[in-house]
C-alpha cells in the first residue's frame, strides 16, 4: 500500500492511471456493437495496420508515432468496411490479405532498417504493449484525452443510431436512416479507439480489450444499455485494477489488463449462470 | 404521380431472374396485397421497392415527395443476432429513429409513440423484457410496433399476421385497415388471400402468371380464380 501511494507521487504513474482509464472507457463503449455487428475482424485487421504503420514511424523516428499511424489507420478502417460490405468472400479474404501483409511488412521494415540494438524488445512491445504507458509525455497523454473524449462524446450524441443500426441495419436501411455513414463513422471511431490502446496494451492484445467487457456484460445484463454501461464500469475497473497490479508487481502493463479481464468474464460468466439458475 | 410507380421490374439473385416484366403503381391511401406461394419473389420484390436491393432491370420511381424516413418496414425475418442484448423498449424506440435526423435522443412525442404501439400490440408488460427471450408471436408483434413507430406515409409489411394467434390475427387486420383509413398507404404480403380480399383496395399475384388490379378484378381474373380456389379448395367443395 505504501508502495503504491509513494508511486502516485510520480506523475508519469498517474499519467498512466489517467489515460488508462480513459482508453478502457472508450474501447469498451463499441465493444457490443463491435462483437455484434461483426466486425471484430475490421477490429484485428486494423490492429495490425497500426503495427506496420508504427513500424514505419519507428523506421523514419518520428517523435510522435500517432502522426502517422492514426491516419493511416483510418483509411484502413474506410477501406476495410467497404471491401467487407462489397463482396461477402472476397471481403475476408482482403482483409486477411491486408492485415498479414502489414504485420510481416512492419517486421521486415523493422529488421532492414532499424538502428535500434534491441530489435526483438521493440517489435515485442509494439505487439504486446510496452511500459510505454509509464514513458508518456505531457503531450501524448492530451492527445490520447482528448481523443478520448471525442469518442466518447460522438458515442453518446449518436448512441441510439449505433443502437439502431447495430440491431437491425436493414430495417434502419430501409426506413431512411444513412446506415452507411454510420457504418462508416463506426468504422473511423473504431480505428481511432484501436490507435489508442495500442499504447496501453499492444496490438496483439487490442481485441482483447475491445471485447472482453463487452462478452462479460452480456452475460449478466439483456438490455442494451446496462450492457453497455456495465461493460464501460467493468472495463475501467479492469484496467486501473491491471495497471496497479503491473506497477506493484513488475509484470508487463497490456497482458496484465487482459489477464484482468479474462479473469472478471469468468466470474460475469458464473454470475450470469447463478443469476439465472435462481431465477427459474 | 403515384407514390411508387414499377415499370418493367425484374427481380433476382445475381442475374438469376425470379420475375420480370412487372407493372405497378401504389397511390396514395391504397392498401395493396401481394400474393403468391412460396418462393415466387414476394420478399424480393419488397426489399427491392425499399432499396436494399438492386432491380436486375426496369425501375422504380418514388412519386408525391415519398422520402424513405417516412417509410415502416416489418421484414419476414430479421437477421438479428441471437445474442443480441436488447429490450423490447428499446426496440420499439428505435422505429422512431427515421423522424430523429441529426437529433441525438428520443424527444417525448416519440416515446409517447412508441408507448403508443406497444400498447396497441399489447406488449406494454414485456416493455422491460429482453427481446431474445420472446416467442415467435411476442417478438412478431415487438417489430409491428417498431414498424408503426416508423410510418408516416406507406408501410410494408412482409407477412404481418405470420405466427399471431387467430384473436391478434384479427385485431391486426382491423389495425391494419385502421391506419389505411387514417390515410396512411399499406403494402402487404399474405398467403391469407381468404382475409385479403376482405379488407385490401389492390392486390398483385406473381409467380408464374402475374396479376396487378383492384380486388374486385382480381376475383373474377383467371390468376385469381385459380389461386383462391386452391386456397380455399375445401370449402369450395362443401359448398
Ligand atoms: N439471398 C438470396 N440469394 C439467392 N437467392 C435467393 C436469396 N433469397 C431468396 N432467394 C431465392 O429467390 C426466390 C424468391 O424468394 P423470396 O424470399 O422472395 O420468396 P417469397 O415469395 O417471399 O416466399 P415466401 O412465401 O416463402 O416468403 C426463391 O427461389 C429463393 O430461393
Ligand atoms: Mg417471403
Amino acid at each position: 500500500m505504501d508502495k503504491l501511494v509513494l508511486y502516485l507521487t510520480f506523475p508519469f504513474v498517474r499519467y498512466a492511471l489517467i489515460v488508462g482509464i480513459l482508453i478502457a472507457l472508450c474501447s469498451s463503449l463499441l465493444g457490443v456493437t463491435l462483437v455484434l455487428k461483426r466486425f471484430s475482424f475490421i477490429g484485428d485487421g486494423l490492429s495490425h495496420v497500426a503495427f506496420g504503420a508504427m513500424a514505419i514511424a519507428a523506421v523514419l523516428q518520428l517523435t510522435n508515432e500517432m502522426v502517422i499511424v492514426l491516419p493511416v489507420t483510418v483509411i484502413s478502417a474506410v477501406l476495410l468496411l467497404r471491401t467487407g460490405q462489397n463482396a461477402k468472400i472476397k471481403g475476408d479474404a482482403a482483409i486477411a490479405m491486408i492485415s498479414v501483409g502489414a504485420l510481416a511488412f512492419g517486421y521486415l521494415i523493422m529488421n532492414v532498417f532499424s538502428t535500434s540494438s534491441n530489435l526483438s524488445g521493440d517489435v515485442c512491445s509494439t505487439l504486446f504493449g510496452s511500459t510505454s504507458i509509464l514513458t508518456l509525455t505531457p503531450g501524448e497523454v492530451w492527445l490520447c484525452t482528448a481523443l478520448s473524449v471525442a469518442v466518447m462524446l460522438i458515442f453518446i450524441l449518436f448512441y441510439n443510431k449505433i443502437f439502431a443500426v447495430t440491431f437491425d441495419e436493414d430495417f434502419a436501411r430501409a426506413t431512411g436512416t444513412k446506415a452507411d455513414s454510420y457504418n462508416l463513422m463506426i468504422a473511423v471511431v473504431i480505428a481511432v479507439i484501436i490507435v489508442l490502446a495500442m499504447n496501453l496494451v499492444g496490438s496483439l492484445l487490442i481485441s482483447a480489450l475491445v471485447i472482453f467487457p463487452a462478452l462479460s456484460a452480456m452475460r449478466i445484463f439483456n438490455t442494451f444499455r446496462a450492457v453497455t454501461v456495465c461493460s464501460a464500469i467493468l472495463s475501467v475497473i479492469c484496467a486501473l485494477g491491471g495497471i496497479i497490479i503491473s506497477i506493484l508487481a513488475g509484470t508487463p502493463v497490456g497482458s496484465t489488463i487482459v489477464a484482468v479481464d479474462v479473469a472478471a468474464f469468468v466470474i460475469c460468466y458464473i454470475t450470469g449462470i447463478a443469476v439465472k439458475g435462481a431465477g427459474r | 404521380m403515384a407514390y411508387i410507380t414499377v415499370r418493367d421490374l425484374s427481380l433476382g439473385y445475381d442475374s438469376q431472374v425470379i420475375v420480370s416484366g412487372l407493372n405497378f403503381q401504389v397511390d396514395k391511401g391504397d392498401y395493396l396485397c401481394i400474393v403468391g406461394e412460396n418462393g415466387s419473389g414476394k420478399t424480393t420484390l419488397m426489399k427491392t421497392l425499399l432499396h436494399l436491393k438492386q432491380p436486375l432491370g426496369g425501375q422504380i420511381q418514388n412519386g408525391e415527395g415519398l422520402r424513405p424516413n417516412e417509410i415502416g418496414y416489418l421484414p419476414q425475418q430479421t437477421d438479428v443476432q441471437k445474442d443480441f442484448p436488447a429490450s423490447v423498449r428499446e426496440i420499439v424506440l428505435s422505429g422512431c429513429q427515421n423522424r430523429c435526423g441529426l437529433r441525438p435522443f428520443y424527444s417525448k412525442e416519440e416515446k409517447t409513440l412508441a408507448a403508443k404501439n406497444m400498447e396497441r400490440m399489447k406488449i406494454n408488460e414485456l416493455s422491460g423484457r429482453c427481446y431474445r427471450e420472446l416467442s415467435g408471436g411476442q417478438q412478431q408483434r415487438v417489430l409491428l410496433a417498431r414498424a408503426l413507430c416508423a410510418t408516416r406515409k406507406v408501410l410494408l409489411l412482409d407477412e404481418p399476421v405470420a405466427g399471431l394467434d387467430p384473436v391478434v390475427t384479427t385485431q391486426m387486420y382491423e389495425l391494419i385497415t385502421e391506419l389505411n383509413k387514417e390515410g396512411i398507404t399499406i403494402i402487404m404480403i399474405s398467403h391469407d388471400i381468404a382475409a385479403a380480399v376482405k379488407y385490401v383496395s389492390h392486390i398483385l399475384h406473381i409467380g408464374d402468371t402475374l396479376f396487378f388490379g383492384t380486388t374486385a378484378e382480381y376475383l373474377e381474373s383467371d390468376a385469381g380464380r385459380m389461386f383462391f380456389a386452391l386456397q380455399k379448395g375445401g370449402e369450395y367443395c362443401n359448398g
